[in-house]
């Protein structure tokens, strides 16, 4: 990946676009401004001035009105102006096209854009295509990459089994094959030279060559999650649960879904996470979802100061345009 | 009754070095053209004293070039490209026969289909258009074309383009009908369930980027079924751009026990491999997709071997707009007309094939699959000729391309050969000093 | 500069000095916050002293900074604490060193976010001259005159000591 498309020649933020290509020195500092951050949440102030006179606009080309909220919320705890913008795709097939879009909002001056789309490599393009001064941060392009998600979730875990990545196993179950979480999760955790990551999952919804990324196999999850510290569950869509993928929900929990008595296999103190919204009884019971493990909650609420140190990061820096 | 000698136009291409390997012809010749034929190689006869001189020497003559397939997007796309703006660019790249697949807009079904592109092309008169006619009726998977009719209008073969058909039994419907009038048929192998809506190959980086993969297989299984069913029906087939190394070897398999299949391989799978994605470049987004470094050696070693008896551009134009996209929502295709030639003799120059080996590919042999008269400079041959300086360099950039399409990886790259002048049947149709 | 080598006296100096103000003014109930980092130590020490019984608060300004774009992020900054309600409060204000002015109004800024205080008062150990907006010190320590050239600092938190530094 090329990366002096979202590292500046001063090592800065430029873009936020994937996690391949930062620097495991960038991904510190992010999460440590990250840390910093949370504290702001916990204030009964939850606002600084930082952005104060910026103009973000959240252009959503797919909906998600989880991912759009909290950048929202973190946007205003940040004091920026913030916009939504939802563009189905219909509406851009003909006639208007993408660049033209962008070329209308950079006209009314918008300081950065947090782009959700559903074609992988999207983020890049859009990076590629705006103004000098205007930031573009990635919620989400197809399969490809979902970088803030992936950060919330190594936040969670340092905060949770403390800085030393080296001496954990972690385990991603689910759909691997469509989750573009799942990839940034896996080139974060190895950009912390993760002890080792495993990914789990039957093969219809593994991807090929899925070694290549880094990581050690599984189609049995028992066997996966064994001796895990810390298991990272993904969303399976609806769509992928009947048909040529899956045969059914209820199989697919028979031999993926986690519960209190599959998790023996793991640590004792092993750590539960998902990025939500949960299919209850699919990907785990709600013993587990709810349970002592579980962190679930507290990834959602990290998930705002990671967004609000990522943008504040990315903004752009006025001297390195003008230099 | 021969015309009177007085009207005859008399050309002769001197001192350049012809190559011409469907003669096995290489040496210092001196080439004669009488009106639109090859007169004579080598000794004048008699009259052509006083005959124009086209002086070739430190370049090489050879046949005009014949590119298996290049769309001009005329009919239905002229905002990427027409036959007029194409026409200028196969010129200049020494190509003087093109062949263009069917899926033009109106698809190209019926014999005023073929006749219109056949007489826009005359009318520009700078390189012959000839074109495959629809193996379906719209290219709809499901009904048969009107293949006689087809035939009868002058269409060298018949094709389904990059279209899926809807299942076996028309496939071997449509093969059986079109061997029933002697005409090759033109496959894209490609098991469009397996494919499905991928948009790279799949493999190690369609999978860091969460690009929807193509297998392997989407080709292998096609190429399984379509040589089954050539074998029950005994047509004559020809795979369009294999880009595997294993269809290569089922294809070679099948060539030698006897099936009449031919393949050719587009020029950019020799040089790009899916690494070149790797950076959501959308000049790269070509379908089939570009494969694995092992694939490509495979498709070079293939094509010195004759498995793959032609190298065509794959020419697909588009406009800007087309690119500038997400890499999965870009218009597939490389503009390639331009560099057809030069990325050839960079073959040569990578030791991967003989010049006489390349410019058979590029002539003779797709002549050959197209069944047409052209592709050599014998005696009564047309005169079509297309004559390179190999060694001057240039590069291919907004100014030198001369495509209406710009989309190509390969702008910006130093090339290494360039056609100086271009013959269609006698006439110079392309002239780099002029 | 003798006089900056007993910190302890200095503070006990303005500990009365504010005692004094605030009765002066008839101010009752006062809070007191001090500025990360050295305004947090002395404030500390002014805090014990005074026997203030509202526990003592901070703020960490580096989210109100006006050069906190040039400066890009500084990546760890404690969260701001203010065990209290601001509103209509007499807040007592503490930093080591008042330089320029801009790390005050910074910090004032970020107390009206908090809530309209009823008065502020503004204590600091060091004076120095250098003042790029109107704001003055109600208590100060020591004044110091200090070339352009130079920088002073607290250092702690342990034993409070003050360093004059030459910048390059």
């Amino acid at each position: 990946m090329n990366n002096s498309r979202q590292i500046d020649r001063h090592g800065r933020l430029r873009h936020f676009l994937s996690i391949e290509g930062l620097n495991r020195k960038l991904l510190t500092d992010i999460l440590d401004a990250a840390e910093s951050f949370s504290g702001v949440t916990e204030q009964t102030v939850k606002k600084v001035p930082l952005l104060r006179g910026k103009t973000i606009v959240n252009l959503f080309f797919e909906a998600s009105t989880r991912t759009r909220t909290t950048f929202e919320l973190a946007a205003k705890r940040l004091s920026a102006d913030i916009l939504n913008i939802n563009i189905t795709q219909s509406s851009t097939v003909k006639g208007e096209t993408l660049l033209d879009t962008l070329r209308n909002l950079e006209a009314m001056h918008v300081d950065m854009f947090v782009v959700r789309h559903a074609d992988s490599g999207a983020a890049h393009f859009i990076a590629d295509h705006v103004a000098p001064h205007v930031s573009v941060i990635n919620a989400g392009d197809g399969r490809h990459a979902h970088p803030t998600q992936a950060l919330l979730d190594i936040f969670t875990i340092r905060r949770v089994k403390g800085p030393d990545f080296g001496r954990l196993r972690v385990a991603i179950v689910g759909d691997i094959m469509h989750s573009r979480v799942a990839r940034s999760q896996i080139h974060a955790l190895n950009l912390l030279n993760t002890g080792e990551i495993r990914i789990v999952a039957p093969k219809t919804l593994t991807p090929a060559h899925a070694e290549s990324l880094g990581v050690h196999v599984f189609h049995e999850l028992r066997k996966g999650i064994e001796d895990a510290d810390v298991i990272i569950m993904l969303r399976l869509q609806r769509e992928r649960m009947q048909g040529a993928l899956l045969p059914s929900e209820h199989e697919y929990y028979e031999l993926f879904g986690v519960t209190e008595a599959k998790l023996a296999a793991a640590k004792p103190d092993v750590t539960i996470m998902h990025p939500g919204p949960i299919n209850r009884g699919v990907e785990m019971d709600s013993e587990v979802a709810d349970g002592p493990h579980s962190v679930i909650l507290a990834q959602v609420t990290h998930g705002i100061a990671v967004r609000m140190a990522v943008m504040s990061m990315a903004m752009h820096h006025k001297e390195s345009a003008t230099e | 009754m021969p015309a009177p000698a007085t009207m005859t136009q008399k050309l002769r291409l001197k001192g350049g070095r012809v190559i011409d390997p469907a003669n096995k012809v290489d040496g210092l010749l001196d080439v004669y053209i009488a009106d639109d034929r090859i007169a004579a190689l080598g000794d004048a006869p008699d009259g052509f004293d006083g005959a124009h001189e086209i002086d070739a020497s430190g370049c090489i003559v050879c046949p005009g070039l014949v590119d298996l397939c290049a769309r001009v997007r005329e009919p239905g796309y002229e905002h990427k490209a027409t036959i007029a703006t194409e026409s200028v660019a196969a010129a200049a790249g020494g190509i003087t026969t093109l062949c263009c697949p069917p899926d033009t807009n109106p698809v190209v079904e019926t014999p005023a289909d073929i006749e219109l592109i056949r007489l826009r092309a005359e009318k520009i008169g700078k390189t012959r258009i000839v074109t495959l006619g629809a193996l379906t009726h719209g290219l709809d998977g499901e009904r048969l074309s009107e293949m006689a009719a087809l035939k009868n209008a002058g269409c060298v073969g018949v094709s389904n383009a990059l279209r899926p058909l809807a299942n076996t039994l028309v496939q071997r419907r449509a093969l059986e009908y079109a061997a029933t009038f002697d005409l090759t048929v033109f496959l894209h192998p490609n098991d469009h369930w397996l494919s499905a809506n991928g948009c790279a190959h799949e493999g190690r980086v369609a999978t860091r980027l969460g690009l929807p993969g193509i297998p392997e297989a989407a080709e292998t299984a096609a190429v399984a079924r379509d040589l089954t069913l050539i074998e029950q029906t005994g047509i004559r087939a020809h795979f369009c751009h294999l880009t595997t190394a294993r269809a290569v070897h089922m294809v070679a398999r099948a060539q030698f026990d006897g099936l009449p299949v031919t393949a050719d391989v587009a020029i950019p799978y020799l040089y790009l491999t899916e690494v070149d994605i790797s950076d959501f470049d959308s000049r790269c987004h070509v379908i089939p997709p570009l494969r694995t470094t092992q694939d490509r050696l495979h498709l070079r070693e293939a094509l010195k071997r004759g498995t793959l008896s032609a190298i065509c551009s794959d020419h697909q134009p588009h406009e800007a707009d087309a690119k500038l996209r997400s890499f999965p929502s870009t218009e597939p295709g490389i503009s390639g007309l331009d560099t057809l030639l030069p990325l050839g003799l960079r073959l040569v120059d990578e030791h991967v094939i003989e010049l006489d080996e390349l410019i058979h590919r590029l002539t003779a042999g797709p002549s050959g699959i197209l069944g047409l008269p052209f592709g050599s400079l014998s005696v009564g041959a047309s005169a079509d000729v297309c004559i390179f300086d190999p060694d001057l360099t240039w590069q291919l950039n907004t100014d030198t391309i001369r495509s209406n399409g710009h989309n190509t990886p390969f702008m910006g790259w130093e090339m290494k050969g360039r056609v100086t002048h271009t013959l269609l049947a006698g006439k110079l149709v392309h002239s780099l000093a002029g | 500069m003798s006089d900056l080598e007993n910190i302890p006296a200095i503070i006990e100096r303005m500990a009365r000095e504010i005692v004094s103000q605030i009765e002066q003014a008839g101010r009752s109930n006062p809070a007191m916050v001090g500025i990360h980092s050295g305004g947090v130590w002395l404030a500390a020490r002014l805090h014990e002293l005074l026997d203030i019984s509202t526990p003592l608060g901070s703020l960490d300004i580096s989210f109100y900074r006006d050069d906190f774009t040039r400066l890009g992020m500084n990546p760890v900054v404690r969260p701001s604490q203010l065990p209290f309600s601001i509103d209509d409060r007499h807040i007592i204000l503490v930093d080591d060193v008042l330089h320029t002015g801009r790390t005050i109004r910074a910090a004032m800024n970020e107390l009206f976010d908090y809530g309209r205080p009823a008065s502020i008062l503004l204590a600091t150990l060091v004076e120095r001259d250098g003042r790029e907006l109107p704001i003055q010190a109600n208590v100060v320590g020591s004044h110091v005159r200090l070339t352009l050239r130079q920088h002073i600092k607290l250092l702690g938190p342990d034993t409070l000591k003050l360093e004059i530094k030459q910048i390059p």
